[in-house]
């Protein structure tokens, strides 16, 4: 069952383990979660849900993070919606590359659960001034109302 | 005798006296009429008449007025009718009438009588001066015999005119009309009017003799004008009688000539007249002498050569003719040639010595040198080459034939030459060493020497011997061969090199690429090993917080160890990929500039919990002097992050001191760490920074961590452009000193 007051997380990786471990404590801290397996799916669960935020697996089957990430930002429905690169790729241009596809965070694995929500609380409750926020939160309003 | 010039000059401007006309009106004759009219009976009177006659043969000097005079006075006085004279004038086979009287003048314009017509009575008449009658003819046969003349059928008388006892000739004829007997008065004039005619005819011989002397004296004075050399005649006494015209320039001088030529003449005179005096007294004959006279025109030299011949003249005596001739160009012309002649001889003498020279020269030259004419044939050879081509005394018959073969190679190659329009030609000719059959091979340089008409005058020609240049040319065959063989070795050996080189190429790439696989495998690996790791961490963590429901104690701290170890299969794997990255290059230096003690904070504050469990006291010194830095915060903070653990670990009493110091001069900054732990020994402070290295190697040893942390540490810095050391004593502590360029290289 979900809240409406709960944010709703749109979580995007192939591995499953990891997939339902994060799914069982984001929903444990208090999060909808919505999964997804490959790009493909993450851009259809993305159209569908409208996520607060999106936590985005880089090495994806079908279509990969990165190429997911550039297509919600061109799509106007998503563009908003403020992507988290999740990867446990550390090399050198990993995040360069995430951020030029607009991911608007990076988190490396292995990343504790405690850890990844402590990431996306920082960037769902920042600063007021924040534009991504600003629109967000209007957007809310005005699907709620 | 007039003056020389005056004569000849007489002689030169003579031209004919006027003369009357024969035919013109008479009027020099006196008048005899008168006594004529008084009868010639009168003895008185004929004497008076002869008198005139006399008188008037005075005045004449002309035949026919003297002829005209005398035949009129004829029929006037002696009353003779008709009359004709007739006179033979000299150098004429005719007799010619020269006057007549009472007959018509066309009766006697034809009439004359050729000598030569011996059948003519008149012509007996006159060649035996013979007095003759003709009657008038009775008959036929008269009139046969009687000459042709003015008279026709009348009687007359024929009488011979001329000088008797002076010349027998006669030289003319009088015609006398009328059948009257010879009267003796007749005879008187006959005899007057010859002597008269005989005295002009005289004259007229002396005259016409005068004309033609003086034409002939012209022409003599005009050759002798012509003679460019001077002519002089002189008198016994030297003076000048005659001289042609340059003797005139230069003996004579006018009044109106300047000083000095005046002056010239009259030593030019003084000069001659002492040379002929005393050649013409003492000798006879002609003479040779020279005399030195001066050019009245330019006052140079002239030297002459004077002919004299004495000539003996029965009326005027004996004179002197002299001929200058002007040897003053001759002498110059002779002193010419003998200077000419001196130079020939010194040239000669000069083109002798320059000969020998060049024979010298010549047969010097160790080539053989041969000098042909231009019909082939061998005009000079040098010694060298007389040994090629001349056949030697006692020489046997091989040689003979060496030489015969080499002589006979030269002369074709001589023979193309000449038949060819090149003007040098080089050939080989294939001669033989005549002394021992030995194949010579030569080459010929062959020259044409042409006259400055451009005629073939010589052919000189150069035989250069080329067997040394042929052995040469093989040594140098054999060099190079030997040097191509080299240089095949050479080459083959650098292709071996280079072949080695490209194999050690391929296999340095080999080992890039291998080492460059590594690297991925180890990056990928990682990746491999922290996909699961996260979730066992993170499941871990999830039990610990009791997501799944409350957790047991002892489980709890079995899950903390599960969690411990797991983070430290993290921290090696971060730590594998560290070094992989660097070895890959994969760990692009990004430079920006910030503050060391906030850096420091920034550890510190991360370590802090680590601190707090260790119970040791952090100090940090950090002067307020400090520039910030341009590097790579985040490699800086690494290591700095890895020494304070590494410090924290190995110290269990005492404390730990970051401090940091700015070296102005050597534009850097350190950074150092001192901890009062366990340290480590001299001997092993070198090997703290190799990989995988921790001073106790044993499984159960007493500190955890992979042994990279040091290692990586070392690569930072040296990325970074900088160094890391050590200090150490052992059971007293440590101290790691990192040095920083406070500008970072790119």
């Amino acid at each position: 069952m979900t809240k409406p007051d709960r944010p709703r997380v749109l979580l995007v990786d192939d591995y499953p383990d990891a997939r339902e471990m994060y799914t069982e404590y984001l929903e444990f801290s208090g999060f909808d979660v919505v999964e997804a397996g490959n790009g493909m799916e993450a851009l259809q669960r993305a159209v569908d849900t409208s996520p607060d935020i999106i936590l985005m697996d880089l090495s994806l089957p079908v279509m990969d993070g990165w190429e997911a990430t550039r297509r919600l930002k061109a799509d106007q429905r998503t563009a908003l919606i403020p992507v988290v690169a999740l990867t446990g790729h550390a090399l050198a241009g990993i995040s360069e590359g995430a951020k030029k596809a607009g991911c608007d965070a990076f988190v490396t694995k292995p990343c504790l659960p405690e850890d990844l929500v402590r990431e996306i609380r920082k960037i769902l409750d920042g600063p007021p001034s924040s534009p991504l926020r600003k629109a967000r939160r209007s957007g809310k309003h005005a699907k709620t109302s | 005798m007039p003056s020389p010039r005056a004569a000849l000059l007489a002689v030169g401007a003579q031209r004919p006296a006027p003369r009357r006309p024969r035919s013109g009106p008479y009027t020099g004759v006196p008048r005899v009429r008168v006594a004529v009219e008084e009868g010639p009976g009168d003895e008185g009177e004929f004497v008076t008449a002869r008198l005139r006659l006399l008188e008037g043969f005075v005045a004449q000097s002309e035949l026919a007025d003297c002829a005209h005079l005398a035949l009129q006075w004829l029929g006037e006085v002696l009353g003779i009718p008709q009359s004709i004279c007739l006179v033979r004038p000299s150098d004429e086979t005719s007799l010619f009438v020269i006057g007549t009287y009472g007959l018509a003048g066309s009766a006697v314009s034809r009439f004359s009588v050729s000598l030569e017509d011996w059948g003519n009575p008149l012509v007996t008449s006159f060649a035996n001066r013979k007095e003759f009658f003709f009657p008038a003819p009775h008959s036929a046969a008269d009139r046969k015999r009687r000459p042709g003349t003015p008279f026709e059928d009348s009687a007359f008388h024929v009488l011979p005119l001329g000088v008797s006892g002076f010349s027998e000739d006669a030289f003319g004829l009088l015609l006398v009309g009328g059948s009257a007997p010879f009267r003796p008065e007749l005879h008187w004039f006959t005899n007057v009017f010859s002597q008269k005619l005989d005295q002009i005819l005289r004259q007229q011989a002396l005259a016409d003799g005068d004309r033609k002397q003086g034409r002939e004296r012209s022409l003599l004075y005009n050759i002798i004008n012509a003679v460019t050399d001077p002519i002089l005649l002189t008198d016994a006494e030297g003076r000048l009688l005659i001289a042609n015209a340059r003797a005139l320039t230069l003996f004579t001088a006018s009044e109106e000539e300047s000083e000095g030529r005046r002056g010239a003449v009259r030593m030019n005179n003084m000069l001659l007249s002492s040379a002929l005096s005393s050649k013409a007294i003492e000798e006879t004959g002609a003479t040779r002498r020279e005399l030195l006279l001066v050019n009245p025109v330019d006052g140079s030299d002239l030297v002459f050569e004077l002919l004299s011949t004495v000539t003996e003249d029965a009326r005027q005596g004996s004179g002197v003719v002299s001929i200058l001739r002007n040897v003053t160009d001759l002498r110059r012309a002779s002193e010419e040639i003998e200077e000419n002649y001196r130079k020939m001889r010194i040239a000669e003498v000069q083109a002798r010595a320059e000969s020998d020279r060049l024979n010298l020269i010549i047969d010097s030259v160790a080539d053989p040198i041969v000098v042909t004419d231009a019909g082939g044939a061998t005009s000079l050879m040098n010694e060298p080459a007389e040994r090629l081509f001349t056949i030697p005394a006692q020489a046997s018959e091989i040689e003979q034939r060496w030489v015969q073969a080499n002589d006979a190679h030269f002369s074709s190659f001589i023979a193309g030459m000449l038949v060819s329009a090149d003007q040098r030609r080089v050939g080989e000719i294939g001669l033989s060493d005549p002394k021992t059959g030995e194949a010579m091979p030569v080459e010929a340089i062959a020259g044409k020497v042409l006259s400055e008409h451009g005629e073939l005058t010589a052919v000189v020609t150069i035989l250069h011997d080329r067997r040394e240049a042929i052995e040469k040319a093989l040594l140098y065959e054999q060099l190079k061969q030997a040097s191509d063989e080299l240089e095949r070795k050479i080459q083959a050996a650098t292709a071996d090199i280079a072949q080695q080189n490209e194999l050690l190429r391929r296999q340095a790439i080999e080992l890039e690429q291998a080492s460059a696989l590594k690297s991925q495998f180890l990056a990928n690996m990682s990746h491999e090993f922290r996909t699961p790791l996260n979730a066992m961490l993170g499941y871990t963590s999830m039990l610990l917080q009791g997501v799944a429901g409350p957790v047991e104690l002892p489980v709890k701290r079995q899950l903390g160890r599960i969690e411990s170890n797991g983070r430290h299969l993290l921290t090696i794997i971060n730590e594998i990929l560290d070094i992989s990255r660097i070895e890959a290059g994969r760990m692009p230096l990004q430079l920006s500039t910030f503050k060391i003690p906030d850096l420091v904070h920034e550890v510190k504050s991360e370590l802090e919990p680590i601190i707090m469990r260790s119970k040791l006291m952090v100090t940090l010194q950090l002067p307020r002097d400090l520039v910030p830095i341009s590097s790579d915060r985040q490699k800086v903070k690494q290591i700095i992050l890895n020494l304070l653990s590494n410090a924290l670990k190995f110290t269990h009493h005492g404390s730990v001191t970051i401090a940091a110091r700015r070296n102005v001069r050597e534009r850097t900054v350190t950074l150092s760490v001192t901890d009062t732990g366990i340290g480590i020994a001299a001997a092993d402070q070198d090997r703290i920074f190799e990989d995988f290295r921790q001073l106790d190697n044993s499984p159960t040893r007493a500190y955890g961590g992979t042994g990279l942390g040091l290692s990586i540490c070392r690569r930072l810095a040296q990325m970074l452009g900088g160094r890391i050391s050590v200090q150490s004593q052992v059971g007293k502590g440590s101290t790691f000193i990192v040095t920083l360029p406070t500008k970072g290289r790119k």
